[in-house]
């Protein structure tokens, strides 16, 4: 009972790294840089719901929609202000200015929050259910995450198959001059592409805190690390390939936990990592990039 | 219809139209020809929005499109094949034609569209579900084309549609580019392949280093001494 237990949580951690995954691949897809201050959008979006809970006494659901409203916004404004001017510059230029946003995120949280933990209260409620006599408990958290990171990740896949800006967004990323000629209007793509990004690292944001309840101006770093390189595992630039990356990441993770050492856990994932990259370069699921001749 | 005055483009630090003026008028074939290097490319991507100019204008249907953006000009009835034919290769061949039509959203215009495509190009019919990527660079070509008239456009522009060609399929393109000017669309015709061009052209311009050195009657300049010297072989 022991080892699926691990497994649920494996998955459920894993759903998280997903959702957030999903952030990076997409942006990554469509403007072709690493977003590296997405990992601190979910933290901004923890603390908004959890100033909404605990400040206002609003519903969790209410404090999550907050959230993700207030997180969406400032998704496009990091786009518009820090990366839409350097859409000509060197991709240097924009990580840089990446790393540079991720560090001003933080160290406003710090300013406004502190440094010292907060307690963050769960937003889903439910106890979860106990199976086989009460031997195999799966909390409601896990249950709750996983089956929201699916519903989104379906969502997300119809999207971009059968609506207009979700073509338009497919367009763009395989070639930004001929989307224009087809009247597509790129800026409004990309920053759409932030706004949903951004939109999904607010819920992230909630459910790792609901899971890992202990909130700090540092709480998005790693996790967005992580997912930045589930996002590479499962092959960058494909939405089915964060769902995945993000899961066998999470899974690896709690079993590495569980069985090998805790201590020792992250160093496995990221051996994992350059081993699978070793055998495919592009990823699970990732397209081989061809050179434009 | 399609008016260019003086205009000026800087491609980086090179001055690469020095003031440029031509018209194509509605039902013409016009041919602009030069060697590489003289700014052709450049024409097209300064009409179609994708470059601004330092100064001078560019008129459609005499409103002024100079300033405005790139994406907004499909729908005011001009598409554009660009150098290198740009297919989304990642995509299918009717996905490909769909997003041709992403400025449209009547449904029976779009199904119009398509059949049109298809009458042209029956060989993309039968490729359809093929990713666009794997298609020859002759079928690549004829699917740039047919993307592009999904807009139903009133005038095209065509860069370089002949380019790295075997000669079966050179034919084709020119013999397609005939038909698409016959059913009515104004079309604007950059080519390197200037005999091809001038056969099927009403007017011609001749651009070199960024002017237009000589203009006139496509069939004349045929004969013109220096042309053939320079740019037919003969």
């Amino acid at each position: 009972m022991g080892f699926l237990t691990y497994l649920i949580n494996g998955l459920s951690l894993g759903s998280v790294y997903a959702i957030i995954a999903l952030g990076y691949t997409m942006v990554y897809g469509i403007a072709k840089m690493l977003n590296f201050a997405h990992g601190d959008v979910i933290m901004v979006g923890a603390y908004l719901v959890f100033m909404c809970m605990s400040n206002t006494g609003s519903p969790a659901i209410v404090s999550i929609v907050i959230s993700i409203v207030c997180c969406t916004a400032l998704g496009m404004i990091i786009e518009k202000i820090a990366y839409k001017p350097l859409r000509r510059a060197t991709n240097l230029a924009v990580l840089i200015t990446a790393i540079g946003v991720s560090y001003f995120l933080q160290n406003m949280a710090l300013l406004i929050f502190g440094s010292n933990p907060v307690s963050f209260t769960s937003v889903i409620k439910w106890q979860g259910i106990a199976l086989a006599g009460g031997q195999l408990k799966i909390t409601g958290n896990a249950i709750i995450t996983i089956i929201t990171c699916l519903i989104i990740m379906f969502a997300l896949m119809w999207f971009v198959k059968n609506t207009k800006p979700g073509q338009a967004m497919r367009a763009v990323s395989e070639d930004k001059d001929a989307a224009v000629l087809m009247g597509i209007n790129v800026n409004a793509t990309i920053s759409l592409t932030f706004a949903i990004g951004s939109g999904l690292a607010a819920i992230a944001g909630a459910l790792l805190c609901s899971s890992y309840p202990s909130l700090t101006p540092y709480t998005g770093s790693m996790p967005g690390i992580k997912a930045f390189t589930a996002a590479v595992f499962g092959g960058i630039g494909s939405i089915p390939g964060a769902l995945i990356g993000g899961l066998l990441l999470g899974i690896i993770e709690i079993l590495a936990k569980a069985y090998i050492s805790s201590q020792l856990a992250d160093a496995i994932v990221f051996a994992v990592l350059i081993i699978v990259l070793l055998v495919k370069p592009t990823g699970i699921l990732g397209k081989q990039i061809k050179e434009k001749v | 219809m399609l008016k260019v005055e003086d205009l000026v483009v800087n491609y980086g630090m090179i001055q690469a139209l020095k003031g440029i003026s031509f018209e194509v008028n509605e039902g013409e074939v016009i041919a602009l020809i030069g060697a590489n290097g003289a700014g052709k490319t450049t024409t097209l991507q300064t009409i179609s929005g994708m470059l601004k100019p330092v100064s001078g204008k560019v008129m459609l249907h005499d409103v002024d499109i100079t300033k405005i953006p790139g994406h907004k000009i499909v729908s005011m009835g001009m598409a554009h094949v660009p150098e290198g034919r740009r297919v989304f290769a990642g995509l299918t061949v009717l996905e490909n034609l769909k997003m041709g039509a992403y400025t449209r959203s009547n449904k029976s215009e779009i199904m119009d569209a398509f059949e049109r495509v298809y009458e042209s190009f029956p060989r993309l019919k039968e490729r359809e579900n093929q990713l666009a990527g794997t298609l020859s660079g002759g079928e690549q070509q004829m699917l740039a084309m047919g993307r592009a008239l999904m807009s139903q456009p009133k005038i095209v522009l065509m860069d370089e549609p002949s380019m790295g060609l075997s000669p079966i399929y050179v034919d084709e393109i020119f013999k397609i580019i005939q038909e698409i000017s016959d059913a009515g669309t104004t079309v604007l015709l950059v080519e390197q392949n200037a005999k091809k061009a001038l056969a099927i052209a009403d007017r011609a311009y001749v651009l070199e280093t960024g002017n237009i050195v000589l203009s006139g009657d496509a069939k004349n300049l045929m004969n013109d001494d220096s042309i053939k010297k320079a740019y037919l072989g003969e």
